[in-house]
């Protein structure tokens, strides 16, 4: 278990301010923020690259606050992987095995070890400016997990990679996470945060602004950062289906909504803008392949336009300019239509 | 090709003209029988390897210190840094000559290193080790400036990367700063061990004999006229040349495959 408490640290002109959170063991624990919010100051503080000004950092219950690094337990990978480039994959996976008691053949075992584990066994002899992004990356992981660390620091480890790499990659920090790893990985992009997290905590300006499931987290958004995208509202857990290469996302309750992925079958989370509903008084022919009908709950002013709440089943959240709500007469208790594009169901993996 | 290239491609081959027209002048004049001649003397030879052998010895002895001073100077912010990076170069500016002055005086035998010196039995003064201390002098700021850029252009986050693993500092310094910045620093130590044996002014102060082949040029010179001096400078170029090209070669050869970052 990994807690800080209070973690204050002025750098410059910004500063941490009294942060606190928990990972515990097994979380994937996703720090998720704007750039400039202070997220990899925290990792560094963990990590014991800088030190705080004033509170504690707590791991398995020992104060590690002022430790050195290599006491921590801790292994962080960093954004752009900072490979060392004049040594090869090899001597990159075994640097941290450097003057421990083993033997060299127990160092070579262990780094063909997680090489196989990571799929860069045929990489060992090469120089790193000979190879890919996704392969640093990997190079990267393996030289951080060769330690066995008791919880693994991830610093934007995907913000460097293509679409496909990063998909890639994800399956990988998921199966590591799977093999019982605790991992906390700070990230600004939500869509990786929902795909890897066990739990989320959100940082703005060096400040916790909340934290909890990634349902909880987007349920109730508490700051502006979370509610832009969460600003879409109807966040669900889903189980996505492919039949005659149609896809369903299968919903709580007996829903299921048609829409257009390339995903594989699996669980997930399934978005949608509530700018990219649709609301009619009757029911009306579109191209929109999700028709519901159902009683508005609540009606409020949001982001310019209102927010309209509906019971269908599961609860939906529409935006809609205060013309179109007076148009359609909604008022709590209304019954009213509603229609979503396959193409506007976001389905986002797990 | 614009009129301004013609302009500008004129005025740069002037300036290699300058450079080499004196250089070829000498070269053609002097036949290369007298050169060889030349080259069997005793006197000169014995300067050349003095030479070379004070100015290597200045070189490595005080790059132990300068490499570690560079680094400090490129990873840390400290006061007065603006006047530490004047101080060091501050060898360049000064006429040599002075620096010379400057530097009997420091290691002359009323002085306290002198005095150290003398009671282990060591005379700078008129001696290979004067020569090598006024040859640093000259030539350190090369080192350091030329390290210290090395170090510069090192990422932070590899030596932060190195420090998660397990690394301390003084590892991390000897196994990912040094390494990295080793193109550069190499590439001061020869600038600093061709300046050092170039030297003239700031040596010839401090010990005229032994003698250095640049003091021995200025010497037959002085006492024999132009014609006289210039198989041993034709000699004191080609093996300086010689010498550059190879410890340029070697270095390269060192770094084999590009450092990528």
């Amino acid at each position: 278990m990994l807690e800080l408490r209070e973690i204050s640290k002025r750098f410059g002109s910004f500063s941490l301010k009294e942060v606190s959170f928990t990972v515990m063991p097994g979380d994937y624990f996703i720090l998720l923020g704007e750039s400039g919010a202070g997220k990899s100051l925290v990792l560094e503080a963990i990590a014991g690259l800088v030190e705080p000004d004033s509170g504690a950092i707590l791991h398995d219950g020992r104060d590690i606050t002022r430790d050195k690094i290599q006491d921590r337990g801790t292994g962080m990978v960093f954004q752009d992987h900072a490979i060392f480039p004049h040594l090869t994959v090899a001597e990159n996976l075994s640097y941290s095995l450097h003057g421990r008691p083993s033997g060299r053949k127990e160092k070579q075992a262990k780094v063909s070890a997680i090489a196989g584990e990571l799929g860069i066994s045929e990489l060992l002899g090469r120089k790193p400016g000979t190879l890919s992004g996704g392969e640093l990356q990997r190079v990267a992981l393996g030289r951080t997990l060769i330690q066995e660390p008791g919880i693994l620091l991830l610093d934007e480890p995907l913000s460097s990679l293509d679409t496909s790499l990063k998909k890639e990659l994800r399956r990988l920090l998921r199966s590591i996470h799977g093999r019982g790893k605790t991992i906390l990985h700070v990230t600004h992009d939500y869509e990786e945060a929902l795909s890897l997290a066990t739990r989320i905590a959100v940082i703005g300006e060096g400040r916790i602004i909340q934290w909890g499931t990634p349902a909880e987290v987007l349920h109730h958004p508490k700051s502006e950062f979370i509610a832009r995208f969460a600003g879409i509202s109807n966040f669900f857990p889903a189980r996505l289906l492919r039949k005659d290469s149609a896809c369903h996302a299968v919903i709580g309750g007996g829903n299921s909504l048609r829409l257009l992925t390339e995903e594989p079958e699996g669980e997930g989370y399934v978005l949608i803008r509530g700018e990219d509903i649709l609301l009619s008084s009757a029911p009306v022919e579109t191209s929109a392949s999700n028709h519901f009908t159902g009683k508005v709950t609540e009606i409020v002013p949001a982001r310019g336009g209102m927010e309209v709440t509906f019971d269908a089943g599961m609860e939906l959240h529409a935006l809609i300019t205060p013309e179109s709500a007076e148009k359609l007469h909604l008022l709590p208790g209304t019954e009213c239509h509603i229609h979503v594009k396959a193409a506007a169901v976001k389905f986002i993996n797990r | 090709m614009g009129r301004l290239q013609l302009v500008f491609l004129f005025l740069g081959s002037l300036i290699l003209l300058f450079i080499l027209a004196p250089l070829a002048g000498m070269f053609l004049d002097t036949p290369a029988s007298r050169v060889f001649e030349t080259a069997g003397e005793e006197e000169v030879r014995h300067s050349i390897w003095l030479t070379i052998g004070t100015s290597l010895t200045g070189t490595l002895l005080f790059a132990v210190a300068a490499i570690p001073l560079a680094y400090l100077l490129a990873r840390k912010q400290f006061p007065f840094k603006k006047i530490v990076t004047g101080i060091i170069d501050l060898p360049v500016v000064i006429p040599h000559s002075a620096a010379g002055i400057a530097i009997l005086g420091f290691v002359s035998r009323d002085s306290i290193l002198g005095q150290i010196g003398s009671s282990v039995g060591l005379d700078f003064v008129g001696h290979p080790a004067g020569i090598t201390v006024a040859m640093a002098f000259v030539s350190i700021p090369f080192l350091i400036n030329a390290a210290r850029d090395g170090f510069a252009g090192v990422p932070v986050r590899l030596e932060k990367a190195a420090l998660t693993l397990g690394a301390s500092p003084l590892r991390v310094f000897c196994t990912i700063s040094l390494p990295l910045a080793w193109r550069n620093i190499v590439s001061g130590l020869v600038l600093m061990f061709a300046r050092g044996m170039s030297e003239f002014g700031a040596v010839v102060m401090v010990a005229y004999h032994p003698i250095i082949t640049p003091v021995l040029i200025y010497e037959r010179f002085g006492a024999f006229g132009l014609k006289y001096a210039r198989p041993v400078s034709v000699l004191f170029i080609l093996i300086s040349l010689t010498l550059f090209i190879i410890l340029r070669w070697v270095a390269k050869e060192r770094e084999g495959d590009k450092v990528t970052r």
